[in-house]
């Protein structure tokens, strides 16, 4: 299988940001989300200097502003929730544009906006300019135990290959009229998702079977040199 | 459904993230002994199963749709503790990877999405198997079941950390009542594909099923006399 670098939110560059060490990248994401996240929920002036902290990161990677944008809808389901809060939410009330809210509500709604969309946005940030194989290295400088990295490292390396599996899968099955509209249709899917399991697995034993013939034991080597990484 | 930054409060979200980071701890040891030196490569393909079947839509009709979890699968699929341990490096790299569930949520969504759908439907699925007679044709409708459970019981926990750590101040109960109602019936089409998954997978390789094994070993082998005459 081809090298499993670039990935779908991965953005090519060579901006300082790019270049920089993930294991530093992840430590200042994690830094960024957790004041973000202690920060009172009163304090705007705090956040909108988070906001053009994070700007100004995003300048500098010369990743376009619009395909981060574009890529916050993973957000959707809580901005829902957020909109939802000023009107189940108790305490005091408030009138905003004539209708009765909660005061708590609409402060906990807006600040869980805020704070929900720097986070994302800092984390698009750091999958943007990221490779994924630089990040496994990350993970590891930052003492993250050997075998979840390794877990790791597998199922980035395989996922766009079980992707791809599944997505012939739905080829196949709707080049024979299939198309699922209701749960009528669920066993046809299920038994797609339990063969594709199924060769998942099988996958799996034959690149361990193909590893211990390459004198695996359980470790991988040491990887610091990554010859052909700098393609294209 | 991640939790993202900002939803629960600092302190919450450490607390989370240090039992997350314990029974993860317990798993990787726990796994080697469920899968020995394959650990990795297995794992690491049936994290990368997990993430494509989350990506399945099922319809539920009128244009909407919904995934699985894929918790209580997994549990059955590979045992509890390789389960945990695939589901939590789902979610990291889905934190990491695609920015999907906040970075300092992610002990938040492995004790809920890992932990609990995991442990809870492996859980009700041993006890089924133990309770039940023992018949491999049962193993899907107890897999389906421990799915089910775990989805509200899932909820629940959310709740209960929301009301310790949350933004704002829902009413404990009715917070409770609406995410257990909408995420019963979340549970029963979890319930019914992962039984149908497992099902699929029984039919064709019931030794690739890790909570089939106990029921597998008292098959014998058969020898049919021919019908052909």
């Amino acid at each position: 299988m081809g090298a499993g670098h670039g990935h779908k939110l991965h953005f090519h560059g060579h901006s300082p940001v790019h270049r920089a060490p993930a294991h530093l990248k992840v430590l200042a994401l994690l830094a960024f989300a957790v004041v973000v996240v202690a920060t009172p929920r009163d304090a705007y002036a705090l956040f909108a200097a988070y906001a053009v902290l994070l700007g100004v990161v995003i300048g500098v990677s010369r990743v376009p502003p619009t395909y981060l944008l574009k890529r916050t809808v993973v957000e959707l389901p809580f901005v829902v929730f957020a909109v939802l809060l000023p009107f189940v939410a108790t305490g005091p009330q408030t009138e905003v544009l004539g209708i009765g809210v909660s005061q708590h509500g609409l402060e906990a709604g807006i600040a869980l906006l805020v704070k929900g969309t720097l986070g994302v946005l800092a984390s698009l940030t750091l999958a943007a300019t990221t490779e994924p194989q630089d990040l496994l290295v990350g993970l590891e400088r930052l003492r993250v135990p050997q075998q979840l990295v390794q877990i790791m490292a597998f199922m980035v390396r395989y996922l766009d290959v079980v992707g791809g599996e599944m997505q012939r899968m739905r080829v196949a099955r709707e080049s024979r009229g299939f198309s699922a509209r209701d749960p009528r249709h669920w066993p046809v899917l299920a038994r797609s998702a339990g063969a594709l399991f199924i060769r998942s697995y099988e996958r799996g034993e034959r690149v361990h079977l193909a590893m211990l013939s390459r004198g695996y034991t359980g470790r991988m080597p040491a990887e610091d040199s990554r010859p052909g990484v700098s393609g294209p | 459904m991640h939790v993202p930054d900002g939803f629960l409060d600092a302190p919450t979200s450490a607390a989370t993230g240090a039992v997350a980071v314990a029974v993860v701890g317990v798993a990787l040891v726990k796994a080697r002994r469920e899968l020995d030196d394959r650990t990795a490569p297995m794992a690491g393909l049936v994290a990368a199963f997990i993430f494509a079947v989350q990506m399945l839509n099922f319809p539920v009709g009128a244009g909407t749709s919904g995934h699985l979890i894929g918790g209580a699968l997994a549990a059955v699929l590979v045992g509890p503790w390789t389960g945990v341990l695939c589901v939590s490096v789902v979610l990291l790299v889905q934190a990491l990877l695609f920015a999907d569930g906040g970075i300092t949520a992610l002990g938040t969504n492995i004790v809920l999405m890992a932990i609990t759908t995991v442990l809870v439907g492996w859980v009700v699925f041993r006890l089924l198997q133990l309770v039940l007679p023992k018949r491999l044709s049962l193993t899907p409708a107890q897999a389906g079941v421990g799915a089910f459970v775990s989805v509200p019981l899932a909820a629940s926990v959310f709740v209960v950390l929301y009301a310790l750590g949350g933004t704002a101040d829902i009413p404990f109960d009715t917070l409770l009542t609406a995410m257990f109602g909408v995420h019963t019936l979340i549970g029963i089409g979890e319930g019914v594909i992962t039984g149908l998954a497992v099902g699929a997978i029984i039919a064709v390789r019931p030794d690739l099923v890790y909570g089939a094994r106990p029921v597998l070993v008292q098959r014998e082998l058969v020898i049919k006399k021919s019908v052909v005459g």
